[in-house]
């Protein structure tokens, strides 16, 4: 690591003020990824702002609209075990126990899982190009070895994918950002938060430096009765996934009312197309209609020389998730694939 | 930019006062300021718990944790695990089901076993499984490991 200097801040307005706009100022939390980022040389810092004795970040609460909010820096292992999460909204308790392993879900919170980086090899190779850490120096994994790398939404500039579970559960359930900054607060949809590489693929996610995240807003569906998440990935647990899929379905008369597809490790962003939801609606719940389903979701994916496998492993993943979620209780521990 | 912090630490009960800066890990501290040297340092990048301690009751890695970010805390290590001579019934257990080889990742393995049982999360012997994932063990002990942790968190006896 760098040398840099350390502050704690008390509230919001203060952590605000202490990083002042400064690029080189950085917010930790749970620290998981951005002392990790540190050991590399990939971030550096000027000086730290720990954000974690801002107290009010840290609960759980029931809103008057009958929906959740989870405070920024409550840990990812507190919401999957928290009672009204478990019940609720299963489906993310689930794709939050997919993820890491269970020390770093103790230590993580949820503002900073909506910020962690790429796990592309040639981001975390500082000998290599990568134009997400040296803007303009080029993508080594477009040519290079990329089994782990997007296949939807990529540009020419970057490939690499979005490592987040949680986010791809939030995604389905279409959460809402809370955002504190110099300039007051605001709110964004979960779709709006992270954004697709393009030629800037140095920039993550639409929160502006200085900025700081304060809790996260379920609304009030939660698809407690239909939902299922599955992650496959090389190693049958504590790794990235190829792919992941978060389903979650409104029944009603052998009918999909309403349904989310929600993918992982496939795109700079967890990836939905409203498309597909959409095809599902007033549909019957079976194989033809999850496969269409599936093949809208994929339309116009591109592979490359090591992960081009990932296009139809998403469509059987989608498939097999459906039924997965028709019967949540097929599910397993890591978000395997039902037996 | 060079200033040290003052922070308090309470390992295995004992309170510890130091100087540190702002960059120093948890796992640097215990192992290079406090010389507890049971905590080891695999990967130093949360790939391997290797340097899994327990720190306010939640087993955590010390090597993405900074000490001045944990200044008042209560932290247990491995040789804060046993009860003077009476080893702790995991640490049993370990023996018995020779679930260790080189015994690198033991440490770790053990920390995490104990606030895994803690957490109280884990019905099956998949959960055991999946909730112990975050420690790798390169010799393949890993049988021995889940076999011993399941005698204990059947047995009941571990609180």
């Amino acid at each position: 690591m760098n040398n840099f200097s350390y502050t704690k801040a008390k509230n919001t307005t203060e952590a605000i003020s202490q990083i002042d706009g400064d690029i080189r100022n950085k917010i930790v939390a749970g620290g998981t990824n951005i002392n990790d980022l540190l050991k590399y040389f990939i971030t550096k810092a000027d000086k730290l702002v720990d954000i974690n004795s801002i107290t009010e970040n840290h609960s759980i609460e029931r809103l008057d609209d009958g929906g959740i909010r989870l405070g920024a820096l409550y840990t990812n292992a507190d919401t999957a075990y928290d009672p009204i999460i478990e019940e609720r909204y299963p489906l993310l308790s689930k794709a939050i126990l997919a993820g890491a392993s269970a020390q770093i879900r103790n230590m993580a919170t949820n503002g900073g899982n909506l910020l962690q980086r790429t796990r592309c090899y040639y981001f975390y190779d500082v000998n290599t190009p990568c134009n997400k850490r040296d803007p303009g120096s080029g993508c080594s994994a477009i040519t290079g070895y990329n089994r782990i790398h997007a296949i939807l939404g990529q540009s020419d500039d970057c490939i690499a994918v979005f490592p987040s579970d949680m986010c791809v559960g939030l995604a389905a359930l279409d959460a809402t950002i809370n955002i504190s900054g110099q300039d007051g607060d605001r709110v964004l949809a979960f779709a709006e938060f992270h954004r697709l590489p393009g030629d800037t693929p140095n920039i993550d996610n639409n929160l502006k430096h200085g900025e700081v995240i304060t809790s996260i807003d379920l609304p009030e569906k939660g698809f407690p009765k239909n939902y299922s998440y599955l992650k496959l990935r090389d190693r049958s647990s504590y790794s990235f996934a190829l792919v992941s899929v978060a389903t979650a379905f409104d029944l009603e008369n052998n009918k999909i009312k309403e349904a989310r597809i929600a993918l992982g490790g496939v795109a700079h962003k967890p990836w939905r197309v409203p498309e597909a939801e959409e095809y599902l609606k007033d549909k019957e719940p079976n194989e033809e209609n999850f496969s269409a389903a599936a093949k809208i979701i994929l339309q116009g994916a591109k592979g490359y020389e090591h992960n081009s496998f990932k296009i139809e492993l998403a469509k059987r993943a989608i498939i097999r998730n459906c039924f997965m979620a028709l019967n949540p209780e097929t599910q397993r521990p890591g978000a395997k694939p039902s037996l | 930019m060079n200033e040290t912090h003052s922070i308090q630490l309470k390992v295995n009960g004992k309170d510890y006062h130091l100087n540190l800066l702002p960059w120093t890990s948890l796992l640097d501290t215990l192992r290079e300021e406090i010389q507890l040297t049971g905590t080891k340092k695999g990967c130093d990048h949360g790939q391997c718990g290797a340097c899994t301690v327990i720190v306010d009751g939640k087993r955590i890695l010390s090597c993405l944790t900074l000490s001045v970010m944990k200044d008042g805390s209560e932290i247990t290590t491995i040789e804060g695990i046993a009860d003077g001579e009476n080893l702790h019934p995991i640490q049993k257990a370990f023996i018995e089901h020779d679930a260790f080889q080189c015994g690198y990742c033991t440490p770790g393995q053990i920390c995490s076993a104990v606030g895994m049982l803690k957490e109280g999360k884990a019905k099956t012997r998949e959960d055991v499984q999946e909730l112990m994932s975050g420690n790798l063990c390169r010799c393949g002990a890993s049988k021995g490991i889940i076999e011993a942790i399941m005698e204990v968190k059947e047995g009941g006896h571990h609180e």
